[in-house]
């Protein structure tokens, strides 16, 4: 799923100074699992700007609305007439929902309400953790279906770096080294002999570095 | 036509069969050209080849290639540094065909520190290609006169290539195979990580010579004097990759007051000693960081002087 965490409340505030109507729209998709673009966030967060506003003496209503998913056209269309009805919008969604919204509502203001993390999943209660960097060709099946590419801070392709130690990265002790339990897993499979093989340079057509990516389907375009 | 892949001095040295003797030098931050050839000239006639380092540490300095060109011009051979982290594949060919026409001839490949430890970490990092597909990059414009993308190259560099290796990083059972596809994607010399796990590097070496690693690549032993004891915690505690003994930091607190910088300079001739009759090993890369004028002095002590002359 795509993680993401919840904006420093004054960060929202300096957003929506001086609105009076402000309406915070919560998605039902990831950011519901990942708790904190769901329903009842969508409703701590309008409490709290209300909360704000009415001591700041500005902001005198805030609406709170969940979306079945903010990544879809026939979802954000569930809102057309609730949206005109305010001064702004904001999105609790991940970075597509706010974009989707200011491409459908042109005439509208939308803001960001959290900070659109990465492709990953909770590996404890609480703890979240990157998997996928959206590469566009996926090359896990090298790596015993663990991604260098997302995991290395370093992106390599052919081998732990110098500064692997105790199945740590260098940058961080929070970090795992992928580069570590790469070849762990493959010492214990016995497949050493995978990971001696010279990985060459990867095409970057397919990930961010092509261009803005757009994927099309020809057998579902109607 | 000569023999020789590049033909730089290191290379002649190394397939003379001579003990290979290199240092290094970082350039400065700023645009201190005094102060970086008054440190490189302690190295004259010490070394067989500079190594010139690339923003090491993630900290910005004068580029590698510039002062590694500024090094040349006072008749010091370099070995031109460049890490991954900095260029996408654009920059490093056109910094590759650079470097050659300014008359380089060395080229350590790397990967390179993460920015994070720098003094700009808020920078977007590049490794678009990571340090052992570099090695290939200059081997395939070297050898096969082409760039990456299999175009041809209108007189192609030729450059020694080198790469690094940390025999005492973890996973440990991986490094000597790491270091085999280092040799396998290109690299003519290895210099490694600083030695002061002697038990550890023995046993490396002995795998590296099992393997016949050696006879592909020259391996050059990589040695950095400890100044002091605090330069010692530091190293152990802090310096990712760095495996420093207990008994060698107890050896250093046990010199006698201000006499710890000499004690470390014993270590480091001692181990150069060694690495001298150690088989598979070529050649040694000192890397006497900020240290440069006691360079001439380790040399001597070690027996390394006079070098080799072509």
């Amino acid at each position: 799923m795509i993680v993401a965490e919840a904006k420093p409340i004054s960060e929202i505030l300096t957003m929506v100074k001086g609105l009076k109507k402000v309406l915070v729209l919560g998605c039902k998709g990831c950011v519901t699992v990942c708790n904190v673009g769901g329903a009842k966030e969508a409703g701590i967060l309008a409490s709290s700007i209300r909360i704000a506003g009415r001591k700041e003496g500005s902001i005198v209503e805030v609406g709170e609305h969940t979306l079945e998913r903010q990544c879809d056209p026939e979802y954000i269309d569930e809102v057309k007439d609730l949206v005109p009805l305010y001064d702004a919008v904001v999105s609790i969604a991940c970075g597509v929902g706010p974009q989707f919204l200011s491409e459908r509502y042109p005439e509208s203001r939308i803001f960001p309400g959290v900070n659109t993390k990465f492709m990953g999943g909770a590996v404890a209660h609480g703890i979240w953790s990157e998997r996928c960097a959206g590469c566009g060709s996926c090359v896990i099946h090298y790596f015993g279906g663990l991604c260098p590419i997302a995991r290395c801070s370093k992106s390599l392709m052919n081998g732990p770096c110098g500064g692997s130690s105790h199945g740590k990265c260098e940058i961080s002790k929070d970090v795992d080294c992928i580069w570590d339990m790469i070849v762990r897993k493959a010492m214990d499979q016995g497949r050493m002999q995978d990971l001696l093989e010279f990985r060459p340079p990867k095409s970057w057509t397919t990930a961010r570095d092509g261009g803005p990516r757009r994927m099309i389907r020809e057998e579902l375009v109607k | 036509m000569s023999d020789y892949k590049a033909g730089s001095n290191l290379e002649k040295v190394l397939k003379a069969g001579q003990f290979a003797f290199t240092g290094e030098c970082g350039p400065p931050q700023g645009a201190n050209i005094v102060k970086l050839k008054e440190k490189a000239s302690h190295l004259k006639g010490c070394v067989d080849a500079v190594n010139i380092t690339d923003n090491q540490t993630a900290v910005v300095r004068m580029s590698s290639w510039a002062a590694s060109l500024l090094v040349q011009q006072e008749g010091i051979e370099a070995n031109f540094q460049m890490v991954c982290r900095d260029r996408n594949r654009l920059a490093v060919q056109s910094d590759v065909l650079g470097v050659y026409s300014h008359g380089i001839r060395n080229m350590l490949c790397l990967s390179g520190d993460h920015q994070k430890f720098g003094n700009h970490p808020e920078a977007k990092n590049v490794f678009d290609i990571d340090s052992i597909q570099l090695i290939n990059v200059v081997k395939t414009m070297r050898d096969d006169g082409k760039f990456m993308n299999g175009q041809e190259i209108d007189v192609p560099p030729k450059l020694f290539i080198g790469a690094a290796s940390n025999p005492f990083a973890e996973p440990y059972e991986f490094r000597v195979f790491r270091l085999a596809k280092k040799i396998a994607a290109g690299a003519d010399f290895i210099q490694t990580q600083c030695i002061y796990n002697m038990v550890l590097f023995r046993d490396f070496m002995k795998r590296v010579v099992d393997m016949g690693l050696h006879e592909k690549c020259y391996i050059l032993a990589g040695v950095t004097p400890m100044k002091s004891v605090g330069m010692a915690q530091y190293m152990a505690k802090q310096v990712p990759g760095m495996d420093v003994p207990d008994s060698l930091i107890k050896r250093l607190k046990g010199a006698p007051k201000g006499k710890v910088g000499e004690e470390g300079i014993k270590i480091a001739v001692e181990q150069i000693m060694e690495f001298k009759e150690m088989q598979g090993v070529a050649g040694v890369h000192l890397m006497a960081i900020e240290w440069e004028h006691r360079v001439p002095e380790i040399a001597k002590l070690a027996g390394m002087l006079p070098r080799p002359t072509f």
